[in-house]
């Protein structure tokens, strides 16, 4: 589902080139979970917007769902995220001017597919929003927030899910639901999961788990499988 | 499709009021369109009626014979209404002075005049004329000099007339006219038993002509000119007649295109720093858009929806506001107005002022919209990143800036009706840009390596915005600044055309003629004006010659030629030409230079020209042109051609000697003066005519007055059009500096959970705007002076006036009004609790 070969990216900065990913390389398999840890600083996030297609590698490629991203150009990088991608940002990253039932609709709207909302109502009454269809980001708590963006992932039946510290902004109960969601629902779509965490119980969830340092994959272990 | 209509709804519903707040710029800027242009258009229609009441008519068709069947039953044929009059030279008896003087008789028929109004003492005067009978109305002179009052009885040829009262405004005469002769109006039906109609040399025979609604005088002018072209006939229109003016009424033409100019400026940076704060709120909902499979067609296209909407609606809303405030006018200003101004709503102007601004709106929109398409998927993950790609180098927004300054100059060609007026407009706006885009940066630049650790920390915090993330540095510097930059112009131009109009008003200016006076009088009549209590102002000798060759062909032969391009009239003419060792202040030298002393002996003797008879003669510098001065050949040539201001009723002359030449030839001589009051002008007249029979007096006071309305009332056109403009700029420059709430809203909050006090915010609030807003000021002002002075000298040709206080004033006011604006921008987000703009704003 993702192969990842030499990934490297050089910023340009004042002071001259400053490589943030060295030549990272491993692969993920259909419906298999990746936990990326390191600590910060180390390329976490710059691997995993990569791997998404939101950014273009200086070396090395990126096969996603069998296309090289690094041959395409950004709007047909933008249709295989449409097509094949979820994502589940830290901060929530919801539209603030659409509502959460609208939110969740944008990713089958934007394939001009019409008549998706009782999909999209079904996937928020999943995540426990049933009386939260037409309520605005703003008149949402974090862990709600959060939820809706996990609906929104899932809209599109996506073969690989892209979780960026999805627990990061929330308290304990709510993260450990949030959790459960993510991979419940992972379980049930039978969806591939890279997941950027610092939390390492989270991390210990999935099958395997990437360790970054200073830019480099310093380890790729197999974890105990999940209960 | 559907998706980007969709989703343009669904963003823009949701922040409405943002919306509103944004579109407050966009419908200022349309609104300040609409209604300026419309007023404009409002003040131009009054002043056109004003000029029409000059000429009276429509269309003046003069001859030195009687129309003929032909031209009456052409201008009949126009559907209007037609007005005679026939005017010729006579003697006027005066049988209870047994006195005799030469008047100038105008006998008239019809309905005359159709715009403005005969104006007499006593006012029933007019009526009883076109009831017909042996009537006749004088010049109020002759009624001075002769003692004379209504119902005194004078005799033309034959008959007696009764006198029905003294003229006072008659629309329709030149100025000139009055110059000839005292004039005496009868009724065209009384002229055939004076015996007079018909015998009389240099008659002049005139059909005043009303056309009907929208017809145009100039084209029937153009056409039976065509179509008659053996009678000789002259035309008038109210267009000749308003060039003829002077330079007044062209100045506000010239003033209002600058004032609509300025509008769709002032528009453009309202709608311009709206949209652009617009765009930069949305990059992280694009940045989502995109990390979702949106292309950068989609996102673009959803805010190009929000973007072309927000045009509409702010087209449609700034025009009903516009127009609204133009309603609003006549109540504001009732009593205050000195036109008749008649407000209407002007539907081109409507249509050029929303037009305008939703294309203005598009072109705008669009700079900071291509940024969108630039946006990578990535600013979702880091914020920097979409800040970054937003205002990266991109060919199409240079492209599309391109597109906005061609529109900008297109406009101001248009607007102005000259290329190079317009260019030159938009050349200046152009180099008033880089220079104040150049001082943001350099402003933002400076703040980050200059200001001293020791300052308070307000302070820095102050000047730290400016350089920060999200600063609006540039932005507000180019909004502000240009903002300053065209109101001020605008007001400067205002004070540089008043002070010019009002250098040529009645004030202390000649509005008593003497002519005819000779050489050994000249001296003795001023005692006697003097002692009169008006001394004469000025003097001029007057000699008479003819023109015998024009660079050495004589007048016969330049005649004869078939091709010939000298206008007849200019080799005919007698001439009456004057000598002195100085321009007068109605003069200026336009091509070579003034000789002030010469002699015969050193060769042709170097004349200045008057730039028009220069024109019709085909005159060149050094061209050499021969006179006979009764009798004397005289060789000279042009050594210079002057302008004349021959609006000013003063002593001018179409040809000036040097002295040293003609102070031997026969001469008379023309003295002006001044005379306070109507009885004081009598009294002067009666003193000098008594002493001097021979001389004539020509009494200006009523022109002087006809003209110096006209005057005022441009006056206050240009006073109340930049006075309007300028309010409407301020507004629209607070609107630009209130789009910036949002930009500092989170970092406020922010300071304030911390324990910043409200008067600390307010402080770093007040650093940041005051350094923005006198910098701006003193930038826009500077480039305000600048402006003023090229205007002035290249599209208005006057002396440019720039006063200290007026500018310093402008500083002090855009300055005052930058602070305010921020402080009050901040307010809101001090008087709510900070956790409610927290939870807002994530």
């Amino acid at each position: 589902m993702l192969r990842v070969s030499r990934l490297t990216k050089t910023y340009a900065t004042a002071a001259g080139p400053l490589t943030v990913l060295h030549e990272a390389s491993f692969e993920l398999g259909a419906g298999e979970s990746i936990a990326v840890v390191g600590p910060s600083g180390s390329g976490k996030t710059t691997l995993l917007g990569l791997c998404a297609g939101l950014d273009r590698a200086t070396g090395g490629s990126v096969e996603l769902a069998g296309e090289r991203l690094d041959a395409l150009d950004e709007d047909s990088r933008a249709r295989v995220r449409n097509a094949s991608v979820g994502f589940v940002f830290q901060n929530f990253q919801l539209i603030p001017t659409l509502t959460a039932l609208e939110n969740v609709l944008v990713p089958l709207e934007l394939r001009g597919e019409r008549g998706c909302e009782p999909q999209a109502r079904a996937l928020l009454e999943r995540v426990g929003l049933a009386a939260r269809f037409d309520h605005y980001p703003v008149q949402l708590s974090g862990g709600e927030q959060q939820r809706v963006a996990l609906a929104r992932a899932f809209i599109n039946a996506p073969k690989i899910l892209f979780c960026d510290e999805p627990t990061g902004n929330l308290d304990g109960d709510t993260a450990d639901s949030m959790v459960e969601l993510i991979f419940g629902l992972n379980r049930e779509r039978g969806t591939t999961l890279v997941l950027v965490t610092h939390n390492f119980e989270l991390a210990g969830r999935c099958q395997r788990i990437l360790r970054l340092r200073n830019g480099s994959v310093a380890s790729d272990e197999r974890t105990a499988p999940a209960a | 499709m559907r998706f980007i209509l969709l989703m343009a709804w669904r963003d823009s519903r949701a922040s409405r009021r943002r919306l509103v707040l944004y579109s407050l710029s966009v419908v200022l800027g349309i609104a300040a369109l609409v209604s300026i242009g419309s007023f404009s258009a409002n003040v131009s229609s009054a002043i056109n009626r004003e000029a029409k009441s000059l000429l009276g008519a429509d269309l003046f068709v003069t001859a030195p014979a009687p129309l003929p069947a032909a031209v009456m039953d052409h201008l009949a044929a126009q559907g209007g209404e037609i007005a005679r009059e026939q005017t010729f030279s006579s003697m006027m008896t005066f049988p209870a002075q047994g006195r005799l003087r030469l008047v100038q008789v105008h006998a008239v028929e019809g309905a005359f005049p159709f715009y403005g109004r005969f104006e007499t003492d006593p006012p029933g005067a007019a009526q009883l004329l076109r009831e017909g009978g042996d009537r006749v109305i004088l010049e109020p002179t002759l009624l001075a000099q002769y003692g004379l009052r209504a119902g005194d009885r004078v005799r033309l040829g034959k008959t007696l007339f009764t006198i029905a009262g003294s003229l006072r405004k008659v629309p329709g005469e030149s100025p000139g006219v009055a110059m000839m002769a005292p004039r005496a109006y009868i009724p065209m039906g009384s002229l055939a038993a004076t015996g007079l109609a018909g015998a009389e040399a240099l008659a002049r025979y005139r059909a005043m002509v009303r056309l009907p609604e929208g017809a145009d005088a100039d084209a029937l002018a153009r056409t039976m000119k065509e179509r008659f072209p053996l009678l000789r006939l002259s035309f008038e229109t109210v267009g000749e007649r308003k060039r003829n003016l002077g330079q007044a009424v062209a100045h506000l033409d010239g003033f209002l295109s600058l004032v609509g100019f300025v509008a769709l400026v002032l528009g453009g940076i309202g709608v311009a720093s709206a949209l652009h704060a617009y765009i930069r709120d949305k990059i992280p909902t694009v940045a989502v858009l995109r990390c979702l499979g949106a292309s950068a067609r989609q996102s673009f296209s959803v805010y190009l929806a929000q973007g072309l909407a927000l045009g509409f609606a702010g087209a449609f809303a700034g025009g009903a506001l516009g127009v609204g405030v133009q309603r609003a006018l006549p109540a504001l200003f009732r009593g205050v107005l000195p036109i008749d101004v008649d407000f209407f709503v002007s539907w081109p102007a409507l249509l050029r002022g929303t037009g305008a601004g939703v294309v203005i709106c598009l072109l705008f929109s669009l700079l900071p919209l291509l940024s969108v398409r630039r946006i990578p998927p990535l600013a979702a993950l880091r914020s920097a990143v979409g800040e970054r790609a937003a205002s990266a180098p991109d060919p199409w927004r240079l492209g599309i800036a391109a597109v906005i300054a061609a529109s900008v100059a297109g406009f101001a060609v248009w607007q102005t009706g000259a290329l190079s007026i317009g260019l030159g407009f938009a050349g200046m706006l152009g180099l008033g840009f880089l220079i104040l885009a150049g001082l943001g940066s350099a402003v933002a630049w400076a703040s980050r390596r200059f200001v001293p650790r020791g300052l308070p920390y307000v302070v820095r915090q102050g000047f730290g915005n400016l350089h920060r993330p999200n600063n609006r540095t540039v932005l507000l510097l180019l909004s502000l600044g240009l903002g300053t930059f065209l109101v001020l112009t605008l007001l400067l131009v205002r004070t540089t055309l008043l002070n010019e109009i009002r250098g040529a008003d009645a004030l202390g200016r000649p509005n008593l003629i003497f002519f005819d006076i000779q050489d050994d009088q000249i001296g003795p009549l001023e005692a006697v004006a003097s002692s009169a209590g008006s001394p004469v102002g000025e003097r001029a000798a007057i000699v008479t010659m003819k023109i015998t060759s024009v660079r050495g062909v004589g007048v016969e032969r330049l005649l004869k030629e078939k091709d010939m391009k000298i206008a007849a009239w200019a080799l005919r003419r007698e001439y009456r030409s004057t000598f002195r060792g100085r321009l007068s202040a109605t003069e200026k030298v336009v091509e070579g230079a003034f000789t002030g002393r010469a002699a015969v002996a050193d060769g042709p003797v170097p004349i200045s020209v008057e730039e028009g008879l220069a024109r019709d003669m085909q005159l060149r510098l050094g061209d050499e042109v021969d006179w006979d001065v009764q009798g004397l050949a005289v060789r000279t040539r042009v050594g210079s051609i002057r302008t004349v201001e021959w609006r000013r009723l003063e002593p001018n002359f179409f040809v000036v000697f040097p002295e040293g030449v003609l102070e031997g030839a026969p001469k008379t001589y023309l003295a002006a003066l001044h005379a306070d009051s109507a009885a004081q002008s009598g009294r002067v007249q009666r003193a000098v005519v008594d002493a001097f029979p021979n001389v004539t007096a020509i009494d200006l006071a009523l022109v002087v007055e006809t003209l110096d309305g006209i005057f005022s009332k441009v006056a206050f056109a240009i006073q109340f059009m930049a006075l309007f403009t300028v309010a409407t700029g301020l507004v629209v420059l607070a609107g630009a500096v209130l789009m910036g709430r949002h930009q500092r809203i989170r970092e406020t909050v922010l300071l304030r959970t911390l324990g910043a006090t409200r008067r600390q915010l307010a402080l770093i609030q007040l650093v940041e705007y005051a350094v923005l807003g006198v910098q701006a000021a003193v930038v826009g002002a500077a480039l305000a002076v600048a402006g003023n002075l090229l205007l002035a000298r290249y599209v208005f040709h006057v002396t440019a006036s720039s006063p200290l206080g007026q500018v310093a004033a402008a500083v002090a006011v855009v300055s005052a009004l930058a602070v305010a604006t921020g402080l009050a921008a901040g307010r809101g987000v001090l008087d709510h609790p900070p956790l409610e703009i927290l939870r807002q704003e994530t």
